[in-house]
């Protein structure tokens, strides 16, 4: 890295704490006794976040990597301001987006017109998104499936619909959380290829992800996240190295 | 809470946000858009899976005026309004609006966890979808409502255009009652509970299926009350120029128009200062 060209901070993640309040026993189930009146019963925070800090500099592309439930999805999804802090903050240069798998936008929708009003929730003109509607279609290769209710996809098919409008539009911060391993393995590979085209255009990417050969090949920096702490942050092969030796 | 070093010199924002309430009316106004056309789709995918369709829109105000106007018909039997079928059919056909609005509205948000989770956009236009799609099915119950009330003998008149300001004024102050629920039904899931009891409330206490200047007759204090209560006005003003009902005092039109504001407005900031809350789990 140059070190005399001042480098652009993207985003300042500072002190981020993110709690989940979760209305559960978390006792056995036989021991849920003389509850009622307890007005405590049942509420538990889970810590999901302990301060965790960092700063991501323009055009770098950082991998984003830990073991299920670190915290890594938490962080992720607090970084596009979806999930407010416990306490810190994330500043931005412009709201980081998130390219994501999950469950459907509305299920009792066609798939239709869940492109027509993500478009329009993502602030996309009604033009713009008439235009757009093939394109994303086409994208997510759904054939007839497209006019049915999103409910009644498989969650290979949401997910590459979702994939599909999301990718649609380009981004200054991109946050691909395992969608490379979205779908089936051809629309792996394009997904992929309309990653590398959205990274040429995004200022700045975060890719998380399980697979540390596809960490290993697009991420010069990598950040690994343990039980809600910042556990390493450096260039990408010694933080895999390391992290790989653990997992072992 | 102030920004690490970093963050300051280089002026960035933080993330989330919330906008000043101007900054965050004109981001939902640029989603106008997004409001109708999610209005428009969820109106016909949830009537796409009936083979009724359309018709259910005007069939359950139907058969609740037919049930309610039986039963309370009966109950009442000499201390009934005049007209009492008419008085039941505008009444029930009414409520039905407000009604709609109360419970979707508190839905709104908390049964779209999937959408506020995966995409940014101001919240405050799902509750407004969720107005303009039982905006759309009221529209659809006035038309049918002509020809139920020429079948009990009350025909179009101009007296009838009194309609649109009334409902101008009832859309709005149902608007806010969406956005209020909406937003408590997100801090307090156990309300989702609730509120259909207090819908519930709503609809035997606004004078929906009985005068209340008859049944509460000895109770003055309570009458006062049902000045100062918005419902009750709508239905008041409705039935007055609709069916020639009992006159009401012109003041009523200032309560009704004055509380439509407040309320809406009201409901608008109070969801407005939880935006950043929305989506949490």
């Amino acid at each position: 890295m140059d070190a005399t060209e001042p480098r652009v901070p993207v985003v300042v993640v500072d002190d981020l704490h993110v709690k989940y309040r979760v209305f559960a026993s978390g006792k056995a189930a036989g021991n849920a006794r003389s509850g009622l009146l307890n007005m405590t019963r049942g509420i538990r925070e889970v810590h999901a976040l302990k301060g965790v800090s960092f700063t991501a500099y323009e055009n770098e592309t950082i991998g984003v990597i830990g073991s299920n439930g670190s915290g890594k999805s938490t962080l992720m999804r607090a970084l596009t301001g979806l999930t407010p802090p416990a306490a810190g903050a994330v500043y931005a240069r412009s709201r980081p987006n998130l390219l994501g798998v999950g469950a459907a936008l509305l299920p009792n929708l066609s798939g239709s017109r869940n492109i027509v009003l993500g478009g329009l929730a993502m602030g996309f003109t009604r033009e713009e998104v008439e235009t757009l509607k093939g394109d994303i279609a086409a994208f997510a290769e759904l054939g007839d499936s497209i006019d049915l209710p999103m409910r009644t996809y498989s969650s290979g098919m949401q997910a590459r619909l979702k994939f599909s409008i999301a990718s649609a539009r380009s981004h200054d911060i991109l946050i691909v959380d395992e969608a490379l391993a979205v779908g089936d393995k051809r629309f792996r590979k394009r997904s992929e290829a309309r990653i590398r085209e959205l990274a040429t255009e995004a200022g700045t990417i975060f890719l998380v992800s399980h697979s540390m050969s596809s960490i290993r090949d697009t991420c010069d920096r990598t950040i690994w996240i343990n039980q809600g702490v910042l556990q390493m942050d450096g260039p990408t092969d010694e933080v895999v190295t390391a992290y790989e030796g653990v997992r072992r | 809470m102030s920004s690490p070093p970093s963050a300051q010199a280089w002026d960035l924002p933080r993330v989330g946000a919330r906008p000043s309430f101007p900054a965050y009316v004109a981001e939902v106004w640029r989603r106008r858009d997004f409001i109708v056309t999610m209005a428009r789709f969820r109106m016909r995918a949830g009537l796409e899976s009936n083979r009724l369709g359309i018709a259910w829109v005007v069939l359950r105000p139907i058969l609740n005026a037919c049930i309610y106007g039986l039963i309370f018909g009966l109950l009442q039997a000499g201390n009934r309004p005049p007209d009492y079928p008419a008085y039941v059919v505008v009444g029930v056909f009414l409520f039905e609006f407000f009604q709609g609005c109360f419970n979707d509205g508190s839905k709104a948000i908390s049964g779209n966890r999937n959408l506020v989770q995966s995409l940014a956009f101001p919240r405050m236009t799902l509750p407004l979808a969720a107005t303009v799609e039982r905006f759309l099915q009221f529209l659809i119950m006035l038309v049918v409502l002509i020809p139920i009330l020429m079948v009990f003998g009350h025909f179009p008149s101009w007296h009838w255009l009194v309609m649109i300001p009334l409902v101008a004024c009832f859309t709005l102050f149902n608007a806010g009652i969406a956005l209020i629920t909406a937003r408590l039904t997100v801090h307090v899931a156990d309300l989702t509970q609730l509120l259909p009891f207090i819908s519930r409330i709503l609809f035997y206490t606004s004078g929906v299926l009985f005068a209340v200047d008859r049944i509460l007759a000895n109770h003055p204090a309570v009458l006062r009350a049902y000045d100062f209560y918005p419902l009750y006005q709508v239905l008041e003003i409705a039935r007055h120029h609709l069916i020639g009902g009992s006159d009401y005092p012109s003041y009523y039109w200032g309560v009704l128009a004055l509380s439509s504001i407040l309320v809406f407005f009201g409901g608008a900031v109070f969801f407005w200062r939880a935006e950043e809350r929305y989506g949490r789990d």
